[in-house]
């Protein structure tokens, strides 16, 4: 019975350390699913977006004095322009001539060693730190501590991707999004622009990974390496199913968290190999996820 | 002239790996972002055959191409089986890159992440070229035998293959092990040549390179990577250019030839003291 109340708030702390970094997760799973949704291919490049937006916000902070609020800002807009013309650059030659999904994924992981060494080549591999936001920086929660930053960081990728669903469901431009996600050429038959939508929805991905750029730097620093932790977005996306927002959700938080627990129950060495066997699980039993829609390639 | 070999040995290794994985990519049409864990399984393989086990290195040599083979089946025979769409079998494989590279670095037989040092030099220009050859030799066997192609077949048109009879994933796991099987003995050759492994050296970035490699050579000709594998190593070492931004070149070139010129160097053809024989059709995209 004691042994049971010593462990009951490991196991809430942990609960909330694993949704903090699911949050994070389901963020940057959001905008990796947004290109796949409309695009149909993984586009590895994405990780490299949030790596440069982490950057941008810490150039942002500690170069320019700027506030968290205008920090944000500015890696959102950095990176939605660098989305823009990721796309422009690797693959919209590639669509125009109906390019196999292989090449897309070359050009993809060429961009992405293209982005990550400039920056070694550049700025360097150092580690840098993000300035401290808050004094005191952790607040106790029913006797779990979560650090203000975390918190605030999860209360806004809720909001920003509520704000998503919203725009994806109410506007002109979302129904667009949605229609040319199930049928490109039929929406294009319909009068929408799949150029000019298929630029809108990579700088919309940007924006998601300027937020999860900047929330990722303060908690674990700027610095070129961090393909490790992007590359959770793409298996929090899969565990969703890939394509599906609301699955990127779900997928990150449950990602964050079993991945939590893994590391500290059984091992943080082991953390990562668990995260890949369980993509791998994932893309052979349940290759739609908890809640992709079937997609067959197409012929 | 030791020090031009030494390049030449470091191209010829990789262009066995490459070759291998021409197979697969080239001519099978199946994109693998974790070919650098093969490689991994095979340098490992030989290192500890050779120095925890004393194994002379002509045994140990096949035995890594060997066991980075059925290394190849613990990912190959569920993600092919599953019949996955091409794009879910490449993030498979980089997560199977991932967990090798993971998995290496806190075994207690690898030395952990410190990696195997004092390993004998093995890998001499002989050998590695006696290798190279053979390896490119089995491979236009390969890929002229019946196999080949069916492996042909089903890159053009999976869905027609399928229609004709063929069987995806017989075809596809036999490719697959076969470039395993010549990462492997890249790998083992590599270990014996620079005489020092550490699992940082066998990255997604060093699958990405390889496959590179393929690309840029051109899918669907066996020379054409061994050419580019080549002009991978000795254009930047002539050239001596910082190793960051050499990888920086190397993106860049991806994407280029990709947007620009999808068919690579050689595309369909191959190198060849005769005649061509014409212009062939280069490969759509």
């Amino acid at each position: 019975m004691e042994g049971l109340v010593l462990k009951l708030p490991l196991a809430f702390q942990t609960l909330v350390t694993g949704l903090a970094i699911g949050g994070i997760y389901a963020l940057m799973a959001v905008g990796y699913s947004l290109i796949f949704s409309i695009l149909n291919f993984s586009n590895f490049a994405y990780g490299m977006v949030i790596m440069l937006a982490s950057f941008l916000g810490y150039f942002a902070m500690s170069g320019l004095g700027l506030g968290l609020g205008p920090a944000l800002l500015c890696a959102m807009l950095g990176a939605a322009l660098l989305s823009f013309l990721n796309e422009r650059v690797a693959y919209s030659s590639l669509r125009r001539r109906r390019a196999p999904p292989l090449y897309f994924m070359i050009s993809a992981m060429g961009t992405s060693i293209f982005l990550e060494n400039m920056v070694y080549a550049t700025i360097g591999s150092r580690y840098n730190a993000y300035p401290e936001l808050f004094a005191v920086p952790t607040l106790n929660i029913f006797g779990a501590s979560i650090g203000k930053m975390d918190l605030f960081a999860m209360v806004f990728s809720v909001l920003a991707i509520s704000a998503l669903t919203f725009f994806i469901h109410h506007t002109r431009l979302g129904i667009a999004i949605r229609g040319a996600s199930y049928d490109a050429s039929m929406a294009e038959l319909n009068g929408v622009s799949l150029d000019w939508l298929i630029g809108t929805v990579f700088a919309l991905a940007g924006l998601f990974a300027g937020l999860s750029g900047v929330f990722l730097g303060i908690k674990y620093m700027a610095y070129p390496n961090m393909g490790w932790i992007t590359n959770k977005a793409y298996i929090a996306a899969v565990i969703g199913g890939l394509g599906s927002l609301p699955g990127a959700v779900a997928g990150g938080f449950l990602l964050g968290v079993l991945e939590t627990f893994v590391s500290v129950y059984l091992s943080s060495t082991l953390r990562d190999v668990f995260s890949f066997s369980l993509l791998i699980l994932f893309l052979v039993l349940m290759p739609s996820g908890l809640f992709g829609k079937t997609l067959e390639e197409k012929v | 002239m030791t020090y031009l070999k030494g390049i030449a040995i470091l191209a010829m290794i990789n262009a066995i790996s490459a070759v291998g994985l021409a197979v697969f990519t080239g001519f099978t049409g199946m994109m693998s972002l974790g070919h650098a864990a093969f490689m991994a399984v095979g340098a490992y393989t030989c290192a500890i055959a050779t120095k925890t086990f004393g194994l002379p290195f002509l045994l140990a040599l096949p035995l890594a191409g060997l066991v980075a083979g059925l290394s190849s089946l613990l990912i190959g025979i569920p993600t092919l089986r599953a019949n996955l769409r091409s794009d879910y079998f490449t993030i498979a494989t980089l997560g199977f890159g991932e967990a090798m590279r993971v998995l290496l670095e806190n075994l207690t037989i690898t030395n952990g992440a410190r990696g195997m040092a004092g390993l004998k030099n093995h890998s001499t220009f002989g050998v590695t070229l006696a290798v190279l050859v053979l390896v490119i030799f089995f491979a236009k066997n390969f890929v002229f035998s019946r196999y080949g192609r069916m492996a042909i077949a089903i890159r053009e048109d999976p869905v027609a293959a399928e229609l004709s009879g063929i069987g995806l994933f017989p075809v596809r796991l036999r490719s697959m092990f076969f470039s395993a099987v010549c990462a492997g003995i890249g790998g083992a050759l590599m270990a014996h040549h620079i005489r020092f492994i550490q699992p940082s050296m066998f990255t997604g970035v060093q699958s990405t390179l390889l496959t590179a490699t393929v690309v840029a050579g051109g899918m669907g000709s066996l020379t054409g990577p061994v050419l580019a594998a080549f002009l991978f190593a000795f254009v930047p070492e002539l050239l001596r250019v910082a190793d960051m931004w050499r990888l920086v070149a190397y993106g860049a070139l991806l994407v280029a030839i990709i947007v620009l010129r999808p068919q690579g160097l050689m595309g369909y053809r191959e190198l060849s003291l005769r005649r061509p024989s014409g212009r062939r059709r280069a490969p759509n995209g």
